[in-house]
């Protein structure tokens, strides 16, 4: 049932990268319980522009949970307290009347800050570029269903390509590690006969990046696992400790 | 590939090393703890076991020499993973949440890691580095832990291994690799009861020694 709250919200603000940030306290009027939480900064923004102020700077993009651009931590959980959601598919009937939400950024010194809620996460690109792809020889496309895989794998391909590279396992690691997305990049190729031939080099190219980049080193606490919104399972970190090992210690790529 | 990057030195490297190292302690403990149950047996049982151990000779300066390069591996990396994962996120956040994932275990690791390696050092120097012309085990044992301090000390230092060792074990095979929907829960539990034992089997030998004087 509709129903509308009002909230007061604790928001990180910072007008560049290297300027000092701190926190905000702004009040969510008459917020729609059928909002999403996205559009509810939109109505806070909305008055802070008529009140002549900046308005919250947050990323988005698609607000269907698919493209990976939205995300902060609210209240210290990533995307929010829901299970498998993203901050864009949060929506304000679980939060009540009352309540006072903070809402910080990623924070991680692999994703600087940009302003305020936005952070710069392209070293998740740059993990992708290291070996994140397969190359393929242009011509006429290979018929379809032409290499046979079994179900099985195809669902674990499957569900390691969920990842939509939001950044939420990195912001919800302890150690601020990448594991969870590499591992998942790394698996959805892994485990097709087509990823098969780089898989070698992809393994030690991604990791190798991923150090340089600054991430933190992964130390099995599994809170990125809780916190990612495509439920992306650790056991592919196991998956990507294998390829590692197959490619650093046993393959023939020097 | 370039063959510059050496993959012990990456962070799956650097993982593995803890793993490998600390499922050697994790041997270790089993084998300490199984010595030590020898204790119940009174004390010249106790007395008897150290002298077959002592007797392996060669065996035994062996052993020790490999638990000394673990102890280093795994003491150097743990502290240079330490100082890198601090370094991956100096800005804290404001609220801290837990999902789920965390444990006591996980999150404590290089705190129990530096106060267990206190700990050992100060264990050796109690029955190890001492001298044992004139004396037994036993009653090195029973002279140490007529002290309350000492019996406090030991305990809690069991207790923290036990602590350390409730994430280490299974988070060592998930870093080997070992991770199925088959064997993973068993795991875990193996982890906490593997923890549980050696928290009851150690952590109560210093107060039987106390009461057996
Ligand atoms: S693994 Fe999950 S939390 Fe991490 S980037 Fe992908 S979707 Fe987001
Ligand atoms: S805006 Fe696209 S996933 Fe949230």
């Amino acid at each position: 049932m509709t129903k509308n709250i009002n909230v007061t919200l604790k928001v990180w603000r910072q007008k560049g990268p290297h300027v000092k940030g701190g926190f905000e306290t702004y009040p969510a009027t008459d917020i729609s319980t059928d909002m999403s939480f996205l559009e509810m900064i939109d109505c806070v923004n909305e008055q802070l522009t008529l009140d002549g102020k900046e308005p919250i700077a947050f990323d988005h993009d698609c607000r269907e949970g698919i493209c990976g651009m939205c995300g902060a931590v609210i209240n210290g959980r990533c995307h929010g307290q829901e299970k498998g959601t993203t901050l864009c598919q949060l929506h304000m009937r679980h939060f009540s009347n009352g309540d006072t939400i903070v809402i910080e950024p990623w924070r991680a010194t692999a994703f600087p800050m940009v302003k305020d809620l936005v952070v710069d996460r392209s070293a998740f690109d740059q993990i992708i570029l290291a070996g994140g792809y397969i190359s393929v020889n242009t011509g006429g496309a290979p018929d379809a269903n032409s290499i046979p895989i079994a179900q099985e794998i195809a669902e674990l391909a499957m569900d390691a390509a969920a990842c939509i590279g939001c950044g939420a396992c990195v912001a919800a690691c302890p150690n601020a590690s990448a594991m969870l997305f590499t591992s998942a990049k790394i698996s959805q190729l892994a485990l097709l006969p087509q990823g098969k031939p780089e898989a070698t080099s992809r393994a030690l190219a991604m990791v190798n990046k991923m150090d340089e980049l600054c991430f933190g080193n992964c130390s099995n606490e599994r809170e990125c696992e809780a916190e990612c919104p495509k439920e992306i399972s650790i056991s592919n970190i196991a998956r990507l400790n294998r390829e590692f090992v197959k490619a650093g210690l046993v393959s023939v790529v020097k | 590939m370039n063959g510059l990057t050496n993959p012990m030195g990456t962070s799956v490297g650097k993982k593995l090393m803890m793993a490998v190292t600390g499922l050697g302690f994790c041997c270790f403990l089993t084998i300490h703890l199984a010595g030590n149950l020898t204790l119940y047996g009174g004390k010249d049982f106790f007395n008897s076991y150290v002298e077959h151990l002592h007797s392996l000779g060669p065996l035994v300066t062996l052993a020790e020499l490999g638990l000394l390069f673990f102890a280093l591996i795994h003491v150097l990396t743990g502290m240079l993973l330490f100082y890198q994962n601090y370094n991956a996120r100096p800005a804290r956040y404001s609220v801290n949440k837990r999902a789920g994932g965390r444990t006591l275990g996980s999150a404590t690791m290089p705190y129990t890691g530096v106060i267990l390696l206190l700990f050992v050092i100060f264990h050796l120097m109690n029955f190890h580095f001492v001298d044992k012309t004139n004396t037994t085990t036993f009653q090195l044992m029973s002279n140490a832990f007529a002290s309350p301090v000492y019996i406090f000390i030991y305990t809690f230092a069991v207790i923290i291994a036990a602590i350390h060792v409730s994430h280490g074990l299974w988070s060592a095979f998930q870093t080997l690799g070992a991770n199925h929907p088959k064997y993973t829960p068993f795991l875990r539990g193996l982890s906490i009861v593997f923890s549980v034992v050696i928290g009851i089997g150690l952590g109560f030998i210093p107060v039987y020694v106390s009461l057996l004087r």
